[in-house]
């Protein structure tokens, strides 16, 4: 405890951050520092694993002490330790995990590991300290694409996800066709405002009706194929054009269903209109576009929409720590055998 | 890298036969290897693989992660996207030999990336793009 307030300390390390922070009850972020490896990574064009976890290693107590000089805390001050358990990269979240325990262990700390997606969706309690569930949240970054009934802090049903790639990673790789190079999807967000997104008519994909589930995989073979054909037509291709146009055909169906999911689901019954929100999450979440569209959309139906802002829809430690404060609350801590689980799935009420 | 047999693919359904027979000839410790462009359907033939095999779950991709795991099939089924490492060395540190050796069949996609650290009987499939639209051509090492 300091000033009267429960003090959580949080690590995330399940990707290419490194990153520790330190919250007071719950919500209020006093440090959060993230080590961005981008740098070292754009010369490979995407994130890799083996050099991730070595500069994790590296990293991780130089942040740490960090953490706690902005935040002007010490061990003692510190009632819980929060950490990323999966999904991820496994060499990647064992430094987080086993760093975590070794402070739990040596400062007598209760320690709780957190789902990364459900931290994903904690950004929105820092941003916004009056939401509260039950709400739709839409997550996209470069490994997930889901959209989930959120029914409480820690309890939520999984409606939709990808079949094939996640929307973060069909743009990388439509980047790199491109020749944009890593990370892909600021730099498509960027090159695409200077497209028309009705110069080429790429498929939406909606699966079956009613279902909310993505597939990105066939689009980015429609722009394989349609750079291909002009190529072999000797025909300029106009970048900016297949970039607009490729956002739009994934924006479009995107905005379409998560909206749709909030109707469904809270838009009906007066009794359930509390939960007529829609909250973003993930790296994608950024997306200019995205926000645009969604703003657009959620205004027309009376859905309210939430944005963390940008610095909280990269990976970063403080939204771990939020989600710990809530999973301590309910459940209390988790034992020293925790581990860190590469594909752990969410804590689905079904 | 010598071919065996050289099969023309016309469609998905002649993917997802070619799958499904892979499966079945699969036994534990198998590593097929998958090697083509973006956009060439080296997932959509691990799909197969994964049907053929009993696995009624969705096969993502592991780009992110990349392995996925999925275990409750006829045999293990371990599928490999090695797209973002640069070399052998790279699947060596993720433990990737666990998998090759083990009890399990292995897909590896962009395995060209990686051909170091592959077992000697890796079973190697070329995926080229054919003359007509959404025809392919599997060039096969067995």
């Amino acid at each position: 405890m300091k000033d009267g307030k429960f003090i959580t300390m949080a690590f995330e390390s399940s990707c290419d951050e490194t990153s520790v922070a330190v919250l007071a009850d719950g919500r209020e972020v006093w440090a959060n520092v993230i080590s961005s490896q981008i740098d070292i990574f754009k010369q490979y064009g995407g994130v890799v694993p083996e050099i991730a976890s070595r500069h994790h290693l590296e990293n991780i107590n130089r942040v740490v002490d960090q953490a706690m000089e902005e935040a002007k805390v010490t061990w003692k001050d510190i009632d819980l330790i929060g950490v990323t358990m999966g999904p991820g990269l496994v060499g990647a979240l064992l430094m987080g995990v086993a760093t975590a325990k070794a402070a739990a262990f040596a400062h007598d700390i209760p320690l709780v590991g957190v789902h990364h997606i459900l931290g994903h969706i904690s950004a929105n309690y820092i941003e916004y300290p009056e939401l509260k569930p039950p709400f739709m949240a839409l997550v996209t970054s470069g490994g997930h694409t889901n959209i989930i009934d959120v029914e409480d802090y820690n309890r939520c049903r999984v409606l939709g996800a990808t079949r094939d790639d996640a929307v973060g990673e069909a743009y990388d790789k439509v980047a790199r066709v491109l020749g944009l190079g890593y990370p892909g999807g600021p730099k498509m967000d960027k090159l695409a405002k200077e497209g028309n997104p009705d110069a080429i008519p790429f498929k939406r994909v909606y699966l079956e009706k009613d279902s909310y589930d993505f597939s990105f995989s066939g689009l980015k073979t429609a722009v394989l194929n349609y750079l291909n054909t002009e190529k072999q037509a000797g025909r300029e291709v106009n970048k900016a054009d297949v970039a607009a146009s490729f956002q739009q055909a994934v924006m479009d169906v995107i905005v379409d269903k998560s909206v749709g999911a909030v109707l469904e689901r809270y838009g009906n019954d007066p009794a359930k209109s509390a939960g007529k929100k829609l909250v973003l999450a993930g790296g994608v979440a950024s997306n200019t576009k995205l926000r645009a569209m969604l703003e657009d959309a959620c205004a027309k139906k009376g859905i309210e929409l939430f944005r963390p802002s940008p610095i909280l829809c990269t990976d970063n430690a403080a939204m771990i720590g939020c989600s710990a404060y809530y999973k301590y609350k309910e459940f209390g801590a988790d034992s020293m055998d925790m581990d860190a689980y590469p594909s752990l799935p969410l804590p689905d009420v079904e | 890298m010598e071919f065996k047999r050289i099969i023309e693919i016309r469609n998905e359904d002649d993917t997802r036969a070619f799958g499904l027979a892979l499966a079945e000839e699969a036994l534990p410790g198998t590593v097929y290897a998958l090697i083509g462009d973006l956009g060439t359907g080296k997932t959509t033939l691990t799909k197969s693989i994964a049907e053929g095999l009993g696995i009624e779950r969705h096969i993502t991709s592991p780009t992110f992660t990349i392995v996925q795991e999925y275990r409750e099939g006829r045999l293990p089924l371990f599928h490999f996207d090695v797209y973002r490492l640069r070399n052998a060395e790279d699947l060596f540190e993720i433990g990737a030999d666990e998998y090759f050796y083990g009890r399990g069949v292995c897909v590896v996609e962009w395995a060209d990336l990686v051909m170091e650290a592959l077992p000697e009987d890796t079973k190697f499939i070329c995926i080229d793009y054919a003359e007509e639209e959404n025809g392919r051509v599997y060039k096969c090492t067995f």
